[in-house]
């Protein structure tokens, strides 16, 4: 199928995943806010096999208003452990269309393999991210990124980063 | 470690910082506290039916706490009686009974061995020699408490005045039972007592958590703005204290007429539709949960509303667990309400906890050296006199568990 206007191809998804990859490593949390939908809903779970996340206790269910919030929170400087936050790389791949290409709304996955460094310490993250775009008047836009970390269900160190 | 050492380490008004950082007291510790106190294993809620369980620790020590076939709550030590392998690996589930995987020696409910594979070669072998070993186990308002001390007092009498603080507790059930909903757990490189302490610590709210303040809406600020709202700390013995923050929040059935918080006005308007004005009051206000943390020595607190467990891993390393609660059998909306609240201020993402394991982290870092006085304050609130006697940043909690930390590795 020739893709039309509101259709949105596989290259495209992976340049839009990999630029919003991009702000949160480099910490552009306004870029990153600008990716989103205004029903857009970011979501880390606990439980992997999880779908009703809105039922479900995560480690984080943001909506536009949390994910300000969460950014606000990361830049104002009143938070400790956001002054003395880790510095995050993260590798994106194995992509694979969930869907169908010719979809308006597309719905992607991929592994990601995030490394944080903080006092002395490296610690990786591994996870399996879903996500779902959508394109508006604008652009691409994030409409759901869902992140399973494959040890979600053990104790973690707090987090001073977006995964 | 003698009794000579520990009066000149734990003083009426301050601890010495080797209590954070010395190997030996830590395994002293595990000896002479957790293998002798009341622990907390679970809610009820957590395993409502007949072969329901958890698996927890008491201590260093895997434990399964299940319900068996007749309803009795067990808790038993997870470790084969043959060769010592843990008999379940699973955090929850639902079992008929264990069955070790090594040689396959297989469990009931109860404990009981039942079955041996090729059960010959053996002299005088009987299985029921051979059963898990349980733990002595009672509950209070749902809470689960085991011990291996078999002559320690009843648990009713160890919780003694917190019991009706737990009572209190309970009322953010909002009429329906307390259900466990999810937890997050996280580590973090310090000592166990440092979280300890941090329950019972209002001081340090508007200092680490500024950026959660920062966050609410300006209602919601002011209430937890509670440096000077009347708010106190009281011992309640056995190393149990209670930490008031707000005090029209203490009894979640009273003040029922007061006006309905904005932030719920939403959620009490959807509610209306299904229960009648007073008990669509009632659920709002145990939404947001009670309005004092009540400390539980040596690993439990029911923390305004959540569950806060402690597990030490070593004397730098503690695990910490924030168990979400929310109604039985109450609206879907409120439980969702009380999911969203959670994740706001607790675990590794949450607006609240990773500033506090931040600090706690910075503390265990600032008492690594040996470079004396290494004292660890707690004289806040050694004033008190009639014009002071409710501040909510006295450290009189964190003076009384230490109290009990020195009875119980003397005794």
């Amino acid at each position: 199928m020739t893709p039309t206007q509101e259709t949105i191809t596989f290259d495209e998804a992976v340049r839009f995943i990999s630029t919003e990859a991009d702000c949160l490593d480099h910490r552009d949390y306004a870029g990153w806010l600008d990716l989103w939908a205004d029903d857009g809903i970011y979501v880390v779970p606990i439980d992997h096999d999880a779908d009703d996340f809105a039922a479900t206790l995560n480690y984080a269910y943001d909506d536009k208003a949390m994910r300000r919030m969460r950014v606000a929170r990361l830049t104002s400087g009143e938070s400790t452990s956001a002054r003395d936050a880790s510095t995050t790389l993260r590798s994106l791949s194995r992509f694979r269309l969930l869907g169908d290409e010719s979809a308006t709304e597309l719905q992607i996955r991929c592994a990601q393999h995030l490394v944080e460094y903080r006092h002395d310490n490296f610690r990786t993250y591994a996870a399996n991210v879903t996500y779902r775009l959508r394109r508006d008047s604008q652009g691409l836009r994030l409409v759901e990124k869902v992140v399973r970390l494959i040890n979600s269900a053990d104790a973690l160190a707090g987090m001073s980063f977006l995964p | 470690m003698t009794t000579h050492d520990l009066d000149s380490l734990v003083l009426p008004d301050r601890v010495h910082a080797s209590l954070y950082r010395d190997p030996d007291i830590f395994e002293e510790e595990l000896d002479r506290i957790f293998n002798r106190c009341w622990v907390w294993v679970a809610h009820e809620s957590q395993i409502l039916k007949a072969g329901d369980f958890v698996t927890t620790h008491v201590g260093r020590q895997p434990v399964i706490v299940n319900r068996d076939r007749k309803g009795e709550i067990r808790v038993m030590v997870n470790r084969c009686r043959h060769r010592g392998a843990t008999v379940c690996e699973a955090r929850h589930g639902n079992a008929a009974g264990f069955v070790c995987p090594y040689h396959a020696w297989t469990y009931g409910q109860d404990g009981s061995l039942r079955g041996v594979p090729l059960p010959k070669g053996y002299k005088n072998f009987d299985k029921s020699d051979y059963g898990l070993v349980g733990l002595r186990v009672e509950r209070y308002a749902g809470l689960i408490f085991a011990t291996f001390n078999h002559d320690i007092e009843p648990l009713d009498s160890w919780l003694g005045r917190a019991r009706p603080w737990i009572d209190l507790f309970m009322k953010q059930g909002g009429g329906f039972p307390v259900k466990t909903m999810g937890e997050h757990r996280f580590t973090f490189p310090g000592n166990w007592k440092i979280q300890l302490e941090n329950t019972t610590d209002a001081y340090h709210f508007p200092i680490v958590h500024k950026s959660f303040l920062t966050s609410l809406d300006d209602a919601t600020e002011d209430l937890f703005s509670f440096m000077d709202s009347g708010g106190y700390v009281e011992a309640l013995g056995n190393g149990h204290s209670v930490m008031v923050m707000i005090p029209e929040l203490v009894d979640l059935e009273e003040n029922l007429d007061a006006d309905i918080p904005e932030r719920f006005a939403a959620i009490a308007d959807d509610l209306r539709r299904d229960y009648p004005e007073q008990q669509v009051r009632r659920i709002v206000r145990a939404i947001g949960g009670s309005g004092f943390n009540l400390n539980l020595f040596p690993n439990l607190a029911c923390s305004m509303a959540f569950f806060r467990v402690l597990r030490p891993l070593a004397v730098d390393k503690t695990e910490i667990r924030h168990i979400a609660i929310g109604m039985d059998g109450g609206p879907e909306i409120a439980n969702r309400a009380r999911l969203r609240l959670h994740e706001h201020f607790q675990g590794p993402m949450g607006f609240g906890t990773p500033d506090d394991a931040a600090v706690w982290e910075r503390v265990q870092r600032g008492s690594a050296g040996t470079a004396e006085p290494a004292w660890i304050m707690l004289n806040r609130g050694e004033d008190k006199t009639a014009a002071n006697a409710g501040d909510v940043t006295s450290e009189t909690g964190m003076r009384a568990a230490y109290q009990m930390w020195k009875r119980m590795m003397t005794a």
